[in-house]
């Protein structure tokens, strides 16, 4: 057992792809010398050389566009969207290119490229640097879309994200790339596209993913010391949903808040809130709630503590639930 | 001769509503035959919808381009065993893809091997209009600076549907090449020789790794930018007739008789072909199976998903529900 970051996480799943299969490539903007903004590529142009982890002229596009490319000639691009508001000028590669590929060549041609995507805020950081837009991709047919939230699944869902032949969005909670976890490379991954009860509990259930997850749980220790039980479930994959565990939980606790940084309308929360009543409508003692960020701009950072869902907005979520 | 007459009958079909939708190549054969005779066989094409005799030359059954603009599928060949990958809509996505591919050539160290049977090349189709685009500007500078084996062919045919070369540039296109850093150069895209040539000599530098060269052939659309577009909006007869006179096959058949090279036999024998070529199309074009209502979902991901095998259940069961009971339903969708 190692602790490590949530950054040397997806460092060392990086690694170890790259050992694994040569054709994983690693391009985007200061990823080789650098070893990117975050570090998350550090050494890693050193031992593996400048064909495999490039250090892209900087232009989104034509990091996702020259990707596509890679991929036809059998290769397995990472490619590494710096922040999160920066990868509007590659949307129209990723949703009409990337994501449409296999289904336009009748499943001759795959795309087995993962876009990495550091996302959310609680940084401190100027404009376009803490934006939550998964809802964008989740909702494009053609890529799948997953967020990991601590260093344990950042190591191996990176790992499990190369090694599939479908498109992948990557997020990563930049604000969790400091957290520490400790690695057991001996361990079983669980798959890819499954969700996960982190916290097990029985008066309501809480769904989050990404920088929520740390969150959640510290709003259901909360809970405990008022004599709240509240599960909470970690998404990990946010498209496909894993919607088996969450429709366990619900028959269970009758109660949802689905939790996320992105703006609540046509979020995540939405999709999910739409599933659970579908599947669970008897079992529900409350409607499902949403606790997001508004559906504003993000706002200057002095303020992104009150824009973001914080432990009070979650707890305040469970009591408005289980007040019903 | 060939490639016009499947233009032709491309044309007829969509007019009788057998296709959705033709963009016709009129105008384009010698810049499209020339540069698509001078690729070899490892070499890989990327093109944009229009180019048609670039299939021809890559040994695609003309029918498999028909079956996108009927819209039974969304190009029926296989891009990347046939080497010419499918028809890109949005304009100048494609370049990126090219330069991607030849950076993955580098990568497999097929070129610059000296060996002509291993040295490969790409080559991007786009046209006046791309040129504007985000996309074929970042795609001139990663070729440049990676020194990518691909040589961008820009079909100059003077019209981006009513908009005219002057809206796109102010300089000739050619010309910008200079500014990536890499040679640039306008060939005679109605002299279908001239344009093999210099295709041939771009490809082979990029071949021997000397990186990417860029290609104006200098030609023109004789129709309209698709069967929607009426050009009689926006452009001059006399335009029209002044290219008349510049036609690539005129041209080229000129040059053949006058050096004795061709007769008046053998083109009664290439338009007997032709024919025939018409007669298959037009058959096959209206034996195209439509697609298979539930084979939409098969070919999203290489590993469906839970949602999408719920989706694909529940549409078949509905289907199936207009078959156990016509009278019903079909009555509530009619």
């Amino acid at each position: 057992m190692t602790a490590i970051t949530l950054a040397k996480g997806v460092n060392l799943g990086l690694r170890a792809a790259m050992e694994a299969d040569p054709k994983v490539l690693i391009m985007g903007e200061d990823v080789g010398k650098l070893g990117g903004v975050f570090r998350v590529t550090d050494g890693l142009q050193k031992d593996f050389g400048e064909d495999r982890v490039i250090d892209t002229p900087l232009a989104e596009s034509g990091i996702l566009g020259t990707a596509v490319g890679l991929a036809m000639r059998g290769y397995r691009p990472v490619c590494e969207i710096q922040f999160d508001g920066f990868v509007y000028p590659a949307y129209d590669q990723i949703v009409s290119q990337v994501a449409k590929f296999h289904f336009r060549s009748r499943g001759l041609v795959k795309m087995p490229i993962v876009i990495r995507i550091p996302f959310g805020g609680g940084i401190g950081a100027v404009e376009h640097h803490s934006e939550s837009p998964e809802a964008y991709f989740a909702h494009t047919a053609g890529l799948k879309v997953v967020a990991c939230s601590n260093p344990i699944d950042g190591y191996w869902m990176i790992q499990q994200a190369i090694a599939s032949d479908d498109p992948i969005v990557f997020f990563e909670p930049k604000r969790r790339y400091w957290e520490k976890g400790d690695l057991d490379e001996a361990a079983t991954p669980d798959d890819l596209f499954s969700s996960r009860v982190v916290q097990e509990g029985t008066d309501a259930t809480v769904l989050a993913y990404g920088p929520m997850v740390k969150t959640a749980l510290e709003a259901a220790i909360a809970a405990a010391d008022e004599g709240t039980s509240v599960e909470v479930i970690d998404l990990r994959t946010l498209s496909p949903l894993d919607m088996t565990p969450i429709h366990a939980s619900v028959r269970k606790t009758g109660r949802a808040v689905v939790v996320h940084e992105a703006p609540v309308t046509l979020g995540l929360g939405s999709e999910i809130a739409a599933r659970i009543s579908e599947e669970c409508f008897y079992s529900l003692e409350a409607p499902v709630l949403r606790v997001g960020g508004f559906d504003t701009p993000y706002p200057p950072s002095r303020i992104e503590e009150e824009y973001l869902p914080d432990l009070d907005r979650v707890l305040d979520a469970v009591d408005r639930s289980l007040a019903y | 001769m060939l490639t016009r007459r499947i233009d032709t009958e491309a044309t007829a079909l969509q007019r009788q509503g057998e296709l959705g939708i033709w963009a016709s190549l009129l105008g384009q054969e010698a810049a499209q035959i020339g540069s698509g005779r001078a690729l070899r066989d490892q070499d890989f094409a990327f093109p944009t919808y229009r180019e048609h005799a670039v299939a021809w030359c890559r040994g695609i059954d003309p029918l498999h381009l028909l079956g996108l603009f009927r819209g039974v599928d969304m190009g029926g060949w296989d891009p990347l065993a046939d080497k010419f990958n499918l028809y890109t809509i949005v304009i100048g996505a494609q370049t990126l893809h090219a330069t991607g591919y030849a950076m993955g050539l580098q990568r497999d160290g097929v070129i610059g091997t000296g060996d002509p049977d291993r040295d490969a090349a790409v080559i991007a189709y786009f046209g006046d209009g791309a040129t504007s685009q985000g996309d074929v500007n970042e795609a001139f500078i990663w070729a440049s600076v990676f020194t990518a084996p691909v040589v961008f062919f820009c079909q100059n045919n003077q019209w981006a549907i009513s908009e005219p070369i002057e809206r796109q540039s102010k300089i000739p296109l050619y010309q910008r090449a200079l500014g990536f850093g890499f040679p640039g150069l306008r060939v005679d895209g109605n002299d279908v020789l001239a344009v093999y040539a210099v295709t041939q000599a771009a490809l082979q530098r990029a071949r021997e790794g000397s990186g990417p060269t860029f290609v104006e052939a200098y030609t023109y659309r004789m129709g309209a930018h698709t069967t929607s577009d009426d050009p009689t909006r926006y452009r001059v007869s006399e335009e029209l007739e002044h290219w008349k006179a510049r036609d690539p096959i005129e041209r080229v058949k000129a040059y053949l008789t006058r050096n004795g090279v061709a007769d008046e036999d053998y083109y009664a024998a290439i338009e007997q072909e032709a024919e025939e070529l018409a007669v298959r199309l037009r058959k096959g074009c209206l034996e195209l199976p439509d697609p298979s209502p539930l084979g939409i979902f098969d070919q999203v991901y290489e590993e469906t998903t839970p949602e999408l095998q719920i989706q694909r259940e529940q549409f078949a069961a509905y289907l199936s529900s207009f078959e156990a009971a016509p009278g019903t339903h079909q009555g509530a969708l009619s």
